[in-house]
């Protein structure tokens, strides 16, 4: 009477889609891409477009390539949301081609190179950053003290397409270094933390007031952002929970044994990209572990790396390496760390008791 | 003294879908009108097809024997109402398959007439377990719940196992479903008096009901009817999907998981549904056999949700006609609920033991979409109560590693549908492990088989090697003995001569 597909049940299902879960995730970066993009001005508006619609028209042509539907996959979302992220961890007076030669590098070779979405065994985002961040070091180094829209410092319109597109920017007027980078360059001078001015206040990194990528800036709103994601099981806590509190533990600790050299836990949790890496990037679906201890290793793995090369490798940001060296070890902690299935002990054999009357209360 | 505050454990995993029970809820159950025919399958159970003892026109009463049990794990079918047995023969079964299956079609006479012979008990509580196992298997009764087994095996676990605590499952954790709820409300001393046999069959010395904390009149009606007896608790449990699953539900409870491959009796507990409870009651009390069921129909493509109770072999296509019809066409026709029910192929299906419900669902209800790649979420892995992974499983099965997605657990696998309900990526994980194990099943047959050929084929060999054997001996034999009698003429002969 009826045609119906013999497909197993349910036949009925949670209200979740793809769609929904990255247009979830996007919601919660908007306030403080928002925010960030007031804060930065024009030029920062023009390289997030040309970031994202670079990244959109890779995904459509990569997808075309590989003979997929297109609609539905761009509609997805995630393409999107990568060109979004990636924006994100740009310095906001870079030159356009910096978003795009990124947007490419994270969709085609770190995406669709890989087998296209729930392929991919790094965060393209990352990738894209990292391969950045090698090829084009000056460029992506540059940081620009802050110049909301209409205040003094604002370039304009003009101005702003001028900086992007012309590569305009007189940098020496508004360049300043990032926390992180001004420490680390005081303390390769053979100063001690002592001895060094602080440029910005925590009040400021807090509030986005400092120099530094839109990822980096404004804690808070990205915080906020983490939380509603957290509220919204889009993510679980483990991830952002073991990434910060092992960044926390570690930073103490060391600040403990030598206040004058290493810093505090408070900046390094509110300065560079820790916050956007803890609820943003280590926990992409993806190439994070799916287990609940496979997810506290790999945040506690991440929190770890970051620490270790901002402190001892010559990077003065690690949150892109980190997230990538985790990723690597994604596929090996959800072999070996998995649930424990029902009736079995954690070797995988039948439940046992030794006590036959063990059930009777 | 009895309180209501039991400590429950913690049970991993599971969802909350939309229960649609209030569609159907409040509509007490109503007695389906005699069907103009009952196509009664002689399989309604786990286990051997009952073997048919009525031929084409014979006249039967209601509650007479129509088809006898078949071995140990069988179940025997009863006449539902009195009529004439039109036939025995193929009809299209309870299943998505819609395959023919044996049945007895019986054209009820409209006088509704019982067996003269129906042997109620006076005093049952003075039956001795074993008393109790056998009227019950002489009634049918197979576990009501939806898995069919036959009641009365369960029953007899006693001797196998030392148990002490028997569960009676009215979690009715699926969706739409009220049966069991409103069985619960409108008879609740009736399934007590089953539980209290089911209890005294097994020798357990205490008793949990389990109902869902969605269900407060229900619990509300069972407290009443528990309060006489202090072995008798009635526990509320969280409204989780599939809480109804024994060895969670067990697991809540008690806070032991049931060991992998084994049976809640391992752990001393048994479950039985509150259906088959009152099944139990009416075979022992009244020396009825199974022959309704309550069932409800439900959907938002039905007329008028309701709550009925069925002949067995009623023809589906009665109860949407009692229940107004359709509204619109159904996308999906359920038989059971909608997270572990199956499709059936048509309502011109009988109504079975095992069925409690008829699901009419509209495109809406099913939020069907299609298939995109899995993106890792781990949903799947967060909501699976039996510690699965099972987007990795489904992996292994879509590349064809059966034995890959066995070494992960494919086996412990419930097929509760929690993974497949929850993804983001509409992939039909169930369906994937449903394959799998049907696929390693017909490989185990087959390699059963090619055993069992090659087990014959040497047996043949020798057989026939024997035979030759034996054949050349006599043969040996005969030439000796003739030779012999050859001789002795020869020497006789020679005598003589």
């Amino acid at each position: 009477m009826i045609e119906q597909n013999l497909v197993s049940g349910p036949y009925t299902h949670a209200k979740a889609s793809v769609r929904r879960t990255m247009g979830l995730v996007l919601l919660a970066l908007l306030p403080a891409t928002a925010f960030s993009l007031y804060w930065f001005g024009w030029p920062a508006i023009f390289l997030f477009l040309v970031t994202v619609v670079s990244a959109l028209i890779a995904e459509a042509v990569c997808l075309r390539i590989a003979g997929k539907p297109i609609k539905p996959y761009l509609l997805d979302g995630s393409a999107l949301l990568t060109g979004w992220l990636l924006a994100m961890t740009l310095p906001p007076w870079a030159p356009w081609w910096i978003g795009v030669v990124g947007a490419l590098i994270a969709i085609v070779v770190a995406k669709h190179v890989f087998g296209g979405i729930g392929q991919n065994l790094f965060n393209p985002a990352m990738v894209a950053r990292v391969a950045l961040l090698i090829s084009f070091p000056l460029e992506m180094t540059l940081f620009t003290t802050p110049t909301p829209l209409l205040s003094a410092n604002d370039p304009g319109l003009l101005g702003g397409l001028a900086i992007t597109f012309g590569g305009a920017a007189n940098m020496d007027a508004v360049s300043s270094a990032t926390t992180l980078g001004h420490v680390k360059t005081e303390l390769s001078r053979g100063l001690t933390l002592d001895q060094i001015d602080a440029i910005h206040t925590p009040w400021q990194l807090t509030w986005g007031d400092a120099s530094g990528s839109m990822g980096e800036t404004s804690a808070l709103l990205l915080l906020l952002g983490g939380l509603f994601l957290l509220l919204k099981r889009v993510i679980s806590w483990t991830i952002p929970v073991a990434m910060l509190g092992t960044l926390i533990i570690v930073a103490g600790t060391f600040h403990l044994i030598d206040p004058t050299r290493y810093l505090d836990p408070l900046t390094h949790l509110l300065s560079g990209a820790v916050i956007l890496g803890a609820f943003f990037i280590a926990t992409d679906l993806v190439t994070s572990p799916v287990s609940v201890r496979g997810q506290i290793l790999f945040g506690a793995g991440c929190g770890l790396l970051v620490y270790v090369i901002r402190t001892w490798a010559g990077y003065p940001e690690g949150v892109a390496f980190a997230v990538i060296l985790m990723n690597a070890c994604t596929p090996l902690i959800d072999h070996y760390f998995k649930p424990r299935i029902y009736g079995r002990d954690r070797k995988g054999e039948a439940l046992e008791y030794t006590d036959k009357k063990a059930g009777e209360s | 003294m009895k309180s209501n505050l039991r400590k429950l454990f913690k049970v991993r995993g599971g969802v909350h879908p939309d229960d649609r029970k209030s569609l159907n809820a409040e509509f007490p159950i109503e007695d389906l009108p005699l069907p103009d025919l009952l196509h009664i399958p002689l399989q309604q159970h786990i286990g051997a097809p009952a073997e048919p003892l009525v031929r084409r026109g014979e006249t039967v009463a209601k509650g007479q024997l129509l088809a006898r049990c078949q071995g140990a794990m069988s179940a025997p079918v009863h006449a539902p109402t009195s009529g004439r047995i039109m036939g025995v023969g193929g009809y299209p079964a309870h299943h998505a398959s819609g395959l023919s299956v044996r049945t007895i079609t019986l054209k009820p006479d409209g006088e509704d007439r019982w067996i003269d012979d129906l042997d109620p008990v006076p005093e049952p509580f003075l039956l001795s377990p074993e008393a109790i196992a056998e009227r019950v298997a002489k009634a049918g009764i197979v576990g009501m719940g939806g898995a069919t087994f036959p009641s009365a095996v369960k029953l007899n676990l006693r001797n196998r196992y030392d148990l002490h605590t028997l569960v009676i499952n009215g979690a009715e954790c699926e969706p739409y479903l009220t049966c069991d709820d409103r069985l619960m409300r409108e008879q609740s001393e009736d399934i007590m008096n089953g539980i209290l046999l089911i209890a005294r069959a097994l020798g357990t010395t205490q008793v949990l009901i389990a109902i869902e904390n969605n269900k407060p009149d229900a619990q509300a009606a069972m407290r009443a009817a528990a309060a006489k007896h202090p072995q008798v608790d009635v526990v509320g449990i969280p409204t989780r999907y599939p809480m109804g699953s024994e060895k969670h539900m067990v697991q809540a409870l008690t806070g032991k998981e049931t060991p992998a491959r084994g049976l809640t009796a391992d752990i001393g507990v048994v479950v039985h549904n509150v259906a088959t409870a009152l099944a139990v009651y009416e075979a022992v009390f009244h020396g009825r056999p199974l022959i309704s069921r309550i069932m409800t129909v439900s959907g938002e493509a039905v007329s008028r949700p309701r709550n009925l109770r069925v002949l067995l072999g009623t023809p589906l296509q009665n109860l949407v006609d009692h229940c107004g019809g359709f509204t619109e066409e159904p996308v999906r026709l359920i038989s059971g609920g909608p997270m572990m029910g199956q499709p059936l192929p048509s309502i011109r299906v009988p109504a079975v033991k095992g069925s409690n419900g008829l699901l009419a669902l509209t495109e809406k209800e099913v939020r069907a979409q299609p298939e995109m790649p899995c993106i890792r979420c781990a949903s799947c892995v967060s909501v699976c109560p039996c510690g699965l992974v099972p987007l990795e499983m489904a992996a292994n099965i879509r590349a064809g590693s059966l034995d890959a997605s066995v070494s992960l657990g494919l086996l412990d696998c419930v097929a509760c549908g929690s993974c497949s309900y929850i993804c983001p990526s509409h992939i039909p994980l169930v369906h994937y492990f449903k394959f799998a194990k049907g696929e390693l099943a017909a490989r185990q047959r087959a390699q059963h088989k090619q055993g069992e050929t090659k087990r014959l084929a040497e047996a043949r060999t020798l057989r026939m090697e024997e035979i030759k054997r034996a054949k050349r001996e006599a043969m040996a034999k005969r030439k000796k003995a003739m030779e012999e009698k050859k001789r002795r003429e020869a020497e006789a002969a020679e005598a003589e001569a």
